[in-house]
């Protein structure tokens, strides 16, 4: 009803997403459970009132932050107050979610779950999609954006750690894992990264050769390409055999810790298929440098060495970090297929919830997987726009 | 064009036989196995599973594409340009959600099943039919555009008899990145009881027999290459019908 009043009064100009965001919101709050109980972490939930589980700061306050986003959603242009608003609600919808858990779990209990119900995971994506839709008008500047990322990402894990938030099942699986989970991100973000690395050393040079001789084109990039069509967990797989059996033969690559099980087979994996975005890339970026540059370079009395190392190259790294930057998010929502054949990372968290119907346990192994990708992605989009701003490299590629 | 031609329809061939007389095949993946192991999947049809993968990714690739060309058409038009950028950001964020995440978290939903991976290949195809949808759309000439207003066609006549004809060569593209993604992504399914060749590599998984983990992945692999090829002669075709300059 209020948010009826509130549409009426800005009819004006009523933002169309507002709207759009707010009904959404609205409906999900009508018509979806706040907050799910159950008995222990694998029972179905029992929805729970607002009412009856939010001290009364929360009954009052939380509706009324959330209509005054929607008010703001609805009738405010200005993106900085919008983001803001969107942040603000974010904040209060997460200590209100607390507080509900914190008043569910009877003091001492380490066995009931108290988990965010559909409502409350609508809700956020709607203030989630408002923050977004204001951060893409104010279009920040690459370190901003950076800045920004850092902000929400370090204040998010100081919040988990030292708010109130223990009592939320997700916490609890991680308190429950607190000893693995920073072994298994570590053991994630080496395995992406690691594969990345090498794919990166083997994947310019050929690259490179492709650029220079155009007859190895169509073999290399359809082999890579064919690779791509393997299904992770066949690559995965079919690479444990021959691992496997180098192990078996050469002592000093088992003492390398290359076996047919573990982390050894998903990096090879990886590696294979991060080389097409990397390969094909550097060749399109290569391809698309200015002749007259490479002309001019040579007419400087460049060798042809030094032309790849100071032209060349510099003016087509903007697209080869688009390349890395494919591989880098593909290599880390692969790594969770790892887990699979005990190659360890985040993805052992999702397939043990999945195995044990623990919807809490798949979280604890998705949500950090999802930051990871989408910090990634951030970064490197960051730093390939700095690289396409730089004068130098601009004046060069138009010229 | 004619050796493409034969090594296209050679595969195909190999394929059906493969998974219409798996049994002939044996000798080929005997010498993979260990200590008696069966060399051919025998829990169940590998047509059946095949098809049924197939069937998963069809379905959900054309639900993607008419939510994926809606919404690309609705903010290109005047009356959704203000949800432009958003979409754009959007498209960027979902393209960092790995497809085991929203598999994982589409079971508590829907349950174990076809369902949620059903759910999973759709958001997960989305993406690359929005992309190009846009794409196509908004690299449609402004002089074309002038002229088909000019011969007095309405908004509705000029986007169905000019920008989407013209569009469609790159709205085919992002559908066949798609489904060749979703063919591969589709085996993942298998980890929450979806019927698909991924059923066959995580039994050979569990029981280390590299037979059925190649058998698997080699016809997946196989039918993702020639639907990517099969598609991309489409295409051609398709463009080839629209002149464009």
């Amino acid at each position: 009803m209020e948010l009826r009043l509130a549409i009426t009064s800005h009819s004006a100009r009523v933002d169309p997403l507002g709207l759009l965001l707010t009904a959404a919101a609205a409906a999900a709050w009508c018509c979806l459970p706040f907050v799910i109980f159950k008995s222990n972490r694998i029972m179905p939930g029992e929805p729970r009132a607002l009412q009856a589980v939010l001290p009364p700061w929360g009954v009052i306050g939380l509706p009324a932050v959330l209509l005054l986003t929607a008010v703001v959603a609805l009738g405010i242009a200005d993106a900085k107050r919008r983001l803001i608003a969107a942040l603000g609600a974010i904040v209060v919808l997460a200590l209100a979610i607390a507080a509900a858990a914190n008043a569910l779990t009877p003091a001492g209990n380490r066995i009931v779950r108290v988990a965010p119900g559909a409502a409350f995971w609508v809700v956020l994506i709607c203030l989630g999609l408002l923050a977004t839709d204001a951060i893409t008008r104010l279009r920040p500047r690459p370190l901003a954006r950076v800045l920004l990322l850092a902000v929400c990402v370090g204040g998010g894990m100081l919040a988990l750690r030292y708010g109130p938030f223990g009592n939320l099942s997700v916490m609890r699986e991680y308190a429950v894992n607190a000893a693995r989970f920073p072994l298994e991100l570590r053991r994630h973000v080496l395995l992406a990264a690691g594969s990345l690395i090498a794919a990166v050393i083997v994947g310019l040079p050929l690259g490179i050769l492709c650029h220079r001789t155009p007859r190895l084109r169509p073999p290399v990039l359809g082999t890579l390409g064919v690779i791509q069509t393997i299904p992770a967990i066949a690559l995965f797989g079919i690479l444990m055999a021959p691992l496997g059996a180098l192990a078996g033969a050469v002592p000093a690559a088992a003492a390398l810790g290359i076996r047919g099980i573990g982390a050894a087979p998903a990096a090879v994996a990886l590696f294979l298929y991060s080389l097409l975005p990397i390969v094909a890339n550097t060749v399109i970026g290569l391809r698309r440098v200015s002749q007259a540059a490479v002309e001019a370079a040579r007419g400087m009395g460049m060798t042809a060495r030094q032309v790849l190392a100071r032209v060349e190259l510099p003016l087509a790294l903007p697209v080869i970090l688009t390349g890395i930057r494919v591989v880098l998010v593909q290599n880390i929502g692969m790594v969770t297929v790892a887990a699979l054949i005990g190659g360890g990372g985040l993805g052992t968290f999702v397939f043990q919830g999945i195995g044990q119907t623990a919807i809490d346990l798949v979280l604890l192994g998705a949500i950090p997987t999802v930051v990871l990708a989408f910090s990634g992605s951030v970064l490197l989009d960051a730093l390939i726009e700095v690289l396409e701003r730089t004068p130098s490299a601009g004046r060069e590629a138009a010229a | 064009m004619s050796g493409t031609n034969l090594l296209r329809w050679t595969t195909l061939g190999l394929l059906l036989a493969f998974l219409i007389f798996p049994g002939r095949f044996a000798p080929v993946f005997a010498p993979l196995t260990h200590y008696g192991a069966p060399p051919i999947y025998d829990q169940g049809n590998l047509l059946m599973l095949a098809l049924a993968q197939l069937g998963t990714v069809c379905c959900a690739a054309a639900a993607s594409t008419l939510v994926a060309v809606g919404l690309g058409i609705l903010v290109t038009r005047p009356a959704g340009a203000q949800f432009l950028p958003l979409s754009r950001t959007l498209v960027n964020i979902g393209q960092t959600f790995p497809p085991v995440a929203v598999l994982a978290v589409a079971v508590p939903l829907v349950g174990f099943g076809e369902k949620p991976t059903l759910i999973a290949l759709f958001a997960y195809g989305l993406l690359p039919i929005f992309e190009n949808t846009i794409a196509g759309l908004r690299s449609c000439p402004p002089t074309v555009l002038e002229a088909a207003s000019g011969t007095g066609m309405s908004g509705r006549e000029r986007l169905r008899l000019i920008e989407l004809p013209l569009a469609l060569p790159l709205i085919l593209e992002g559908i066949r990145l798609s489904l060749v993604i979703n063919v591969g992504t589709a085996t993942i399914g298998s980890t929450v009881a979806a019927k698909g060749l991924g059923e066959v590599i995580i039994a050979g998984l569990l029981s280390s027999n590299t037979a059925f983990i190649l058998q698997g992945g080699l016809v997946t692999g196989l039918m993702a290459v020639l639907l990517y090829d099969g598609l991309a002669t489409l295409e051609r075709r398709v463009s080839r019908a629209v002149p464009l300059d």
